[in-house]
């Protein structure tokens, strides 16, 4: 029988399609060859001066992009880059913090992108007169200083920190960015912040190393935390130059960064209700992080943060810097060997307690504050209070380190827990010595 | 239509994969950092990838390799892997086997247990 002319047009379509599908496997591969050589073409001629992240991205696409997507707002069951209001989600926090600026406005961060914005958007800074020294992690503000301090970066960091902030603010333009980590002419990572240059030297000092200087001292690992930790730590503005300052020298525990600020004698506010002079806990992130398993394992802040990615045949660091619960899977599975789920309950069920715990914390330092506030109201005299002032200086710097560090606990959770349980119990300790002075 | 499949059999060193060579696995780049570390781990003096991961008789072995050639380039191509990867089952089942048949003498009593459960680094890692 003679074929049909069906069956030659059958097999002419099946051979073109199989030359098709080929061609496309062929190319595929070719592309994926391209990818694994890493060549990286310089487009752009980077400088120190270059704080565009659009002109990197020229030479970086990749890793740009994960950058731009801490644009994104996603929200954890703690946290999240969603700027949602933590007063009203927890009215607790307007009492505790009554007559400092936080009352006014405390929202969730978001990401690393809005940095700038996010600062010049708050009440904070909106109805309080706020230093320059806040550009020092909200901005890529390194180019700044060393134009101020005609090409000296600490000079310039001493000018600026004391300037008005509308006045210093017209002096960068744009958030934290890729130069504030990334040497522009090797791309090695690198710390810039005079902060932390200050307090990681302040704080190895103590611990008998001179002059430790982290761009030529640490290891790339260690590298890999002090990036983030040149903002996410406690702080506060020293002196009438309000240079932004890392209380380290006796330490990073809570009770050591609070004797720091006993011995200097700082406050950052006067309570409105009770009269104490307390502290406001910044985001103290890399502080806790040193206290827990993971930094003692030798895991960095990049490893869960910015895990590695692969693109094709090509393996980067994911610049879309976020928590690992929105990134369960690479975060945690290239150590732990155990389903994605079941590493997210694990986190979870770490929060939740600790969550429970901070909420007994303040809820026992708001009964303080009443009993203080009522106390102050029936005429005893402010020296027969002074015990319990103190105490609630103590117990507010405690519970309120641990709710604004920025993982519900999980950086150091056995800490935190300490932290808390002694929050609770200065704050009742502080009840009883109202009660003596009455 | 053959020639074009021919070049990109060639091209993409199609022919290495019925090798011995280590260097084959880590052809499509996603196991690259496991090759590396195995070059520094304490097996690689003994044991090269098949000697641990494909069954040691001659059709059992090719059928493996098919296997997972299939699933991996599928999976490569079309970039639908997890990530990190991990070994599945019948994978680790045969390595398992290939962990007893070497070490038989030392471990005869306690072939339940997964050796590379404890022994995660002798192959390759680390794990990132």
């Amino acid at each position: 029988m003679k074929p049909s002319r069906w069956s030659y047009i059958a097999l002419s379509a099946a051979v073109a399609l199989v030359t098709l599908l080929l061609t496309l496997l062929l190319i595929n591969i070719s592309e994926r060859k391209q990818e694994g050589r890493q060549a990286y073409l310089e487009l752009a001629r980077l400088t120190e001066d270059t704080v565009d992240p659009l002109e990197w991205a020229k030479n970086f696409p990749r890793q740009y992009d994960g950058y731009k997507r801490t644009v994104d707002t996603q929200r954890t069951r703690y946290g999240g880059s969603d700027a949602f209001s933590r007063l009203d989600q927890d009215p607790r926090l307007k009492r505790i913090f009554a007559g400092h600026a936080f009352a006014l406005d405390y929202r969730e961060e978001r990401g690393h992108a809005y940095s700038l914005k996010d600062q010049d958007e708050t009440e904070r800074t909106k109805q309080r007169p706020q230093p320059g020294s806040c550009l020092h992690c909200h901005a890529s503000v390194i180019p700044a200083y060393r134009k101020l301090g005609g090409g000296d970066v600490m000079k310039g960091f001493e000018l600026l920190c004391p300037m008005p902030f509308a006045e210093a603010r017209k002096l960068v333009t744009h958030p934290v960015v890729c130069v504030d980590c990334h040497d522009p002419a090797t791309m090695a990572i690198r710390v810039t912040r005079p902060g932390f240059i200050n307090g990681i030297k302040a704080l190895k000092k103590g611990q008998g190393v001179d002059n430790y200087d982290p761009n030529t001292m640490a290891t790339r690992q260690e590298m890999r935390s002090f990036v983030c930790a040149q903002c996410h730590v406690e702080y506060y503005f020293a002196g009438d130059k309000k240079l932004v300052t890392y209380p380290w020298a006796k330490g990073l525990k809570v009770e050591e960064i609070e004797a720091y600020y006993d011995e200097v004698k700082f406050s950052d506010w006067v309570h409105a209700e009770t009269g104490a002079g307390v502290l406001k806990a910044q985001h103290p992130e890399f502080e806790l992080w040193s206290q827990g398993m993971h930094s003692r394992s030798g895991v960095a802040c990049a490893d869960c943060h910015m895990p590695y990615l692969r693109q094709g045949a090509v393996k980067i660091s994911d610049h879309w810097v976020r928590s690992p619960l929105l990134n369960t899977e690479r975060a945690c599975l290239t150590c732990h060997p155990f389903p994605a789920e079941e590493m997210k309950a694990r986190a979870e069920a770490i929060q939740e307690r600790n969550a429970a715990l901070l909420a007994r914390a303040e809820d026992a330092l708001v009964a303080l504050i009443d009993d203080l506030k009522a106390a102050r109201a029936a005429g005893v005299p402010q020296q027969k209070l002074e015990a319990a002032l103190k105490l609630q200086r103590r117990a507010q710097f405690r519970a309120d380190f641990i709710n604004a560090e920025n993982s519900m606990g999980f950086h150091a959770p056995q800490e935190a827990a300490r932290i808390l349980a002694e929050a609770i119990d200065f704050a009742r300790q502080g009840q009883l010595a109202v009660m003596r002075g009455r | 239509m053959a020639g074009l499949g021919l070049y990109t059999f060639v091209y993409a060193q199609g022919y290495s994969y019925f090798s011995n060579d280590p260097n084959a696995c880590a052809n499509c780049h996603i196991m690259r950092e496991h090759l590396e570390s195995w070059q520094k781990s304490s097996h690689h003096a003994r044991a090269v990838c098949n000697d641990c991961h494909t069954p040691h008789a001659l059709a059992p072995k090719f059928l493996t390799k098919a296997e997972n050639g299939w699933n991996h380039s599928v999976k490569f191509t079309l970039h639908t892997f997890s990530d990190p990867i991990r070994i599945r089952a019948s994978n680790a089942e045969r390595l398992q086997a290939n962990c007893i048949r070497c070490h038989q003498d030392l471990v005869e009593d306690m072939k339940a247990l997964s050796c590379v459960r404890c022994h995660a680094g002798v192959g390759h890692g680390p794990r990132r």
